[in-house]
């Protein structure tokens, strides 16, 4: 027992060392797989506090691109009302006005991230927003990613440039669907793997969103299709898409929640008896 | 002793907040980002409680996790050079700290380059080679280190330099 307590002692640093390069592994690699609950996030009041503090000063930089992008959406959503609104048409459908299946929450982000390899957002909403883990996030352009970790005020975002990623994807045009990862190396390009071989695939096709996962609804634009080419086994496509989004100038989006969502999981996942 | 206590205190909320206001976002080249808030564990004291000093670079790095929510890397690179700095001190400034006399606004220029550099080119090979975390990719580790160390370093330097207190 001496001899253990002096080995302790005389090793004191060297332990302490092991011991807290043990703790940062541990997170580190809780960090690297998909929601697992995380004790450092930036979801909390202190560094939520900060990047707020701090957005309010920098909005102002890029106020112009903001409000560009803002208005090009408002065209765009001018278009859709004034080419659906049939004027002809007397049939109002009242189902539509209860059965509203996607829920949308503006939400901004107040601390944004694209240089790394596993890239997190932060966006003020939070628990009193009415948001929860898992819902998508989207702007006028297309993805941005998945909500991740929650406060009372903030939410963490994994976007859509994190190697952890993984959102289900298809093409426009046929409905062909792979997954969408991101290989770390440019912002522009991200990767949809597992399409198969006997797809159309060509040069300039739109990807959208699939809807399989439930997060995002279908048909939400992610990018065109840059290059593709067959993977070792010669079974799947992996193309090269760039992203519509760029994601270095973000600021304005929005939380889309399935109302739809628990009813689907209970007919796709039913309780055993 | 209090008054430097309180210097410690201030450089590590002034290094902290740098670092995640501003150099998080300089993104040179598309992903090149100094590191500069290292340089706590580099100026700190010779004469120091080991026990201490490793805790506090722990505490350092998993500040700047909690802000950059990268889970543990930037605590687990900051508690390794903090662990293995006495070994680099002694190469790089050999007999003068053997007396325990280094006192980093005094000492050689060339040394001190040499030394932090060491430092600072280990705590980014850690630093990748965990954010990445994957062998397929050593080319984009090592290429990622070379060029945020020269960054940082030269960054480091000039701030030493700056902030250094005999002005001729």
């Amino acid at each position: 027992m001496q001899q253990i307590l002096n080995f302790i002692i005389r090793n004191k640093t060297f332990l302490l060392f092991l011991f807290l390069f043990g703790v940062s592994l541990l997170f580190t690699i809780q960090s690297h797989s998909y929601h697992k609950s995380r004790f450092i996030n930036s979801a909390n009041f202190l560094s939520g506090g900060i990047y707020k503090s701090s957005n309010n000063i920098s909005q102002y930089l890029n106020l112009k691109s903001q409000n560009e992008i803002l208005a090009q959406e408002n065209a765009l959503l001018n278009a859709i009302i004034y080419s659906s609104n049939d004027t002809t048409s007397t049939f109002v459908s009242d189902s539509s006005k209860y059965g509203v299946p996607y829920k949308f929450t503006p939400a901004k982000i107040i601390k944004n991230s694209y240089a790394l390899t596993n890239n997190i957002l932060l966006i003020n909403k939070g628990i009193k927003d009415s948001l929860k883990q898992d819902l998508g996030v989207i702007n006028s352009k297309g993805i941005i990613g998945i909500v991740d970790n929650i406060s009372s005020k903030y939410a963490t975002v994994i976007s859509v440039l994190n190697s952890n990623v993984n959102i289900s994807a298809q093409l426009k045009k046929t409905n062909h669907f792979g997954s969408l990862t991101w290989d770390g190396e440019s912002q522009d390009f991200i990767q949809l793997t597992d399409i198969p071989k006997i797809a159309p695939v060509a040069l300039g096709d739109t990807i959208v969103t699939s809807g399989r996962s439930a997060i995002f609804p279908k048909g939400i634009q992610i990018g065109v299709i840059n290059d593709f080419e067959l993977d070792a086994a010669e079974n799947y496509y992996i193309i090269n898409l760039k992203i519509f989004n760029d994601m270095t100038n973000i600021e304005h989006v929005y939380v889309i929640e399935n109302n739809g969502l628990a009813e689907m999981d209970n007919l796709l996942n039913p309780i055993d008896e | 002793m209090n008054s430097l206590v309180s210097i410690f205190i201030v450089r590590f909320i002034v290094l902290v907040l740098v670092q995640i206001l501003i150099l998080n976002h300089v993104n040179f080249l598309g992903y090149i980002n100094p590191y500069l808030y290292i340089l706590f564990i580099l100026l700190y004291p010779i004469k120091n409680n080991r026990i201490l000093f490793i805790f506090l670079s722990f505490l350092l790095g998993l500040t700047i996790d909690l802000f950059s929510d990268s889970g543990g890397v930037h605590a687990a690179a900051c508690v390794m050079i903090a662990y293995v700095r006495p070994v680099f001190l002694k190469f790089s400034f050999g007999m003068i700290y053997e007396h325990q006399a280094v006192k980093f606004s005094q000492v050689d220029f060339g040394a001190k380059l040499m030394y932090m550099s060491m430092l600072i080119a280990i705590h980014h090979l850690v630093l990748f080679s965990l954010e990445i975390f994957s062998f397929s990719k050593t080319i984009l580790i090592l290429q990622k280190t070379i060029f945020t160390s020269l960054f940082t370093i030269i960054l480091c330097v000039l701030v030493t330099i700056i902030f250094s207190k005999n002005s001729k």
